[in-house]
């Protein structure tokens, strides 16, 4: 069957509608080349200073550390804390368990602002506020069920007869997540660990709630350059940024098709 | 003495135990506090809820968090339907490169996203300076500062949440129905009215909570985009937490956003499977 006209004139408009979606955060890279001292689009010259601010100053630079800190613990608390969650509830799967897992999901659907205030109560009292254990926990709990769908996902194509054999010819519990279901899932575990160090790494709205002086990260910086809407180098930050994303996206997109070659073969 | 009974718990809860316990401690227990104190602070009793009807700022901003959700979930679905049909009607390399540029405006930092409308709406923002530029407007356009900057900010940032269901249902349709209906002596518009768009409903009603849940909630955009002047529901509540120390009233407004989040999940879950919907917006 032939596409008609009206078939594909929306096709056209939906390639603008995703063009719409991509090409607005490259004007980024205009304006972090502006000569000039402010925000503004550089009309002749360029001038790579804003670039040469951003990696000598030592605010964004220890903004920079402290979001990875943040990041990668977070990343690795949450994926340990996810995998051991999704393969529970795999083993137990239950009418109850099914109920525990729509409730561990909460984090993800209740509006962070919601989430923040939530941590900034009770992190009070704790002493937790403006540390890096109080960012940590509240990230992890935030990425954690990221990492449960993630894992969950890979475990619903696994054959729960590899572990029964595992199980029936004598190894432990341990030795059978160890040995016979990790390496199984292994791609929803990365994946999973993926997407909660880019949760931590982007977030904003608890980390406004939780940080002060001590603890300044990235998002938290680039809020603050947003908010004075000044100071050129949060453009220089933004194609940074946008760098690193295209560099992971690229990374990930390799990886999966790796996997599937691997798998045809 | 008799026995107790204890039920027998599976060992794989043994797994689960670390992250939940974290979770009702630290994140569960402070929300129910929260609704405590949506009773309680400043002083026991409805008071807090009382304001939804003598207050005329709380009202004003309820309602325009509501119309924004309302206009934001229907441009976004509207144009994600657009973007989801033409990735299921195009050929594997066009799907795919579509896809690829649907999933780099996922990973794109919302602050960075934030920033570049910044850029692109101001006053002398490029959009307004072209179009000055080139005699089509003589003054700029306000762009910012009001409801159609949040808007625009938060379709952008929408689009992709609703594609993505929409892809799902659209996925699990069967298409021999739309070549019966073609063979039939249809046309390709009255098969897509009569047949196509009816069979995907329950897709557009899940990506169309899934938004307004979102939206419902959503804080970085509004608040840049809209600078001070659209008040949203997210923005006043971390106004009255750190600028007035109004707990009550945060709580109250919380609880109202929670119920009204939880409301529309539970309302989505029975036009399609929460798991499909998640499963696919991992972000």
């Amino acid at each position: 069957m032939k596409p008609g006209l009206l078939s594909r004139l929306n096709s056209a408009w939906a390639w603008v509608l995703l063009l719409f979606l991509v090409a607005p955060a490259l004007i980024a890279i205009p304006v972090s080349l502006t000569a000039k001292r402010f925000l503004s689009m550089p009309n002749g010259t360029y001038s790579l200073q804003h670039f040469h601010n951003l990696f000598t100053s030592p605010e964004w630079l220890s903004s920079f550390a402290q979001s990875a800190v943040i990041a990668v613990s977070t990343s690795a608390l949450a994926t340990v804390l996810g995998t051991l969650c999704a393969i529970g509830l795999w083993r137990i799967s239950s009418r109850f368990s099914e109920l525990v897992r729509a409730v561990l999901l909460l984090p993800l659907i209740v509006p962070q602002i919601i989430s923040a205030m939530a941590f900034y109560r009770l992190w009070i009292p704790l002493g937790l506020l403006d540390s890096y254990p109080g960012l940590i926990l509240a990230h992890t709990i935030l990425a954690t069920p990221m990492v449960l769908i993630t894992v969950s996902a890979s475990l619903a194509n696994f054959d729960p007869k590899l572990e029964q054999a595992s199980r029936n010819l004598g190894a432990s519990t341990g030795t059978t997540i160890r040995r016979v279901i990790l390496p199984s899932i292994r791609p929803g575990v990365i994946a999973g660990a993926l997407f909660a160090f880019i949760l931590s790494w982007d977030e904003i709205v608890v980390t406004l709630f939780l940080s002060k002086f001590n603890v300044y990260t990235l998002p938290r910086r680039m809020w603050n350059g947003i908010r004075e809407n000044t100071d050129p180098t949060v453009a220089a930050a933004a194609v940074v940024l946008i760098a690193i994303t295209l560099i992971a996206f690229a990374l990930s997109l390799i990886l999966s098709r790796h996997r599937a070659k691997a798998r045809q073969n | 003495m008799p026995r107790l009974q204890i039920p027998k718990l599976h060992p794989g809860w043994l797994l689960v135990a670390p992250f939940l316990i974290l979770l009702a401690a630290l994140y569960l227990g402070p929300i129910l506090n929260i609704a405590w104190l949506s009773f309680t602070d400043p002083e026991p009793g409805l008071g807090n809820y009382e304001k939804l009807v003598t207050s005329d700022a709380l009202a004003r901003i309820l309602w325009t968090t509501f119309r924004i959700c309302l206009v934001t979930t229907a441009f976004s679905v509207t144009l994600g339907y657009c973007i989801a049909y033409a990735m299921i009607h195009a050929g594997q390399g066009g799907r795919s490169r579509m896809l690829v540029l649907l999933l780099v405006s996922f990973w794109l930092s919302v602050l960075v996203r934030t920033f570049a409308w910044l850029m692109l709406l101001g006053n002398h923002g490029l959009v307004n300076d072209t179009l000055v530029g080139t005699g089509i407007i003589t003054r700029p356009i306000a762009f910012m500062r009001n409801e159609l900057g949040v808007l625009i900010g938060m379709v952008h940032y929408m689009i992709p949440y609703a594609v993505l269901p929409l892809l799902a249902s659209m996925q699990t349709m069967d298409s021999r129905v739309i070549a019966a209906s073609r063979n039939l002596g249809a046309t390709g518009a009255q098969t897509f009215w009569r047949i196509y768009l009816p069979l995907t409903l329950p897709g557009v009603a899940a990506a169309s909570m899934l938004i307004f849940i979102l939206s419902l909630g959503f804080y970085v955009t509004p608040a840049v985009l809209g600078g001070g002047k659209v008040l949203m529901v997210a923005e006043y509540i971390s106004v009255q937490l750190l600028v007035t120390l109004q707990w009550g009233t945060a709580a109250m407004l919380a609880v109202l956003l929670l119920l009204g989040v939880l409301a529309l999940l539970w309302l989505m879950s029975r036009f399609m499977k929460l798991s499909v919907v998640f499963g696919g917006s991992t972000r």
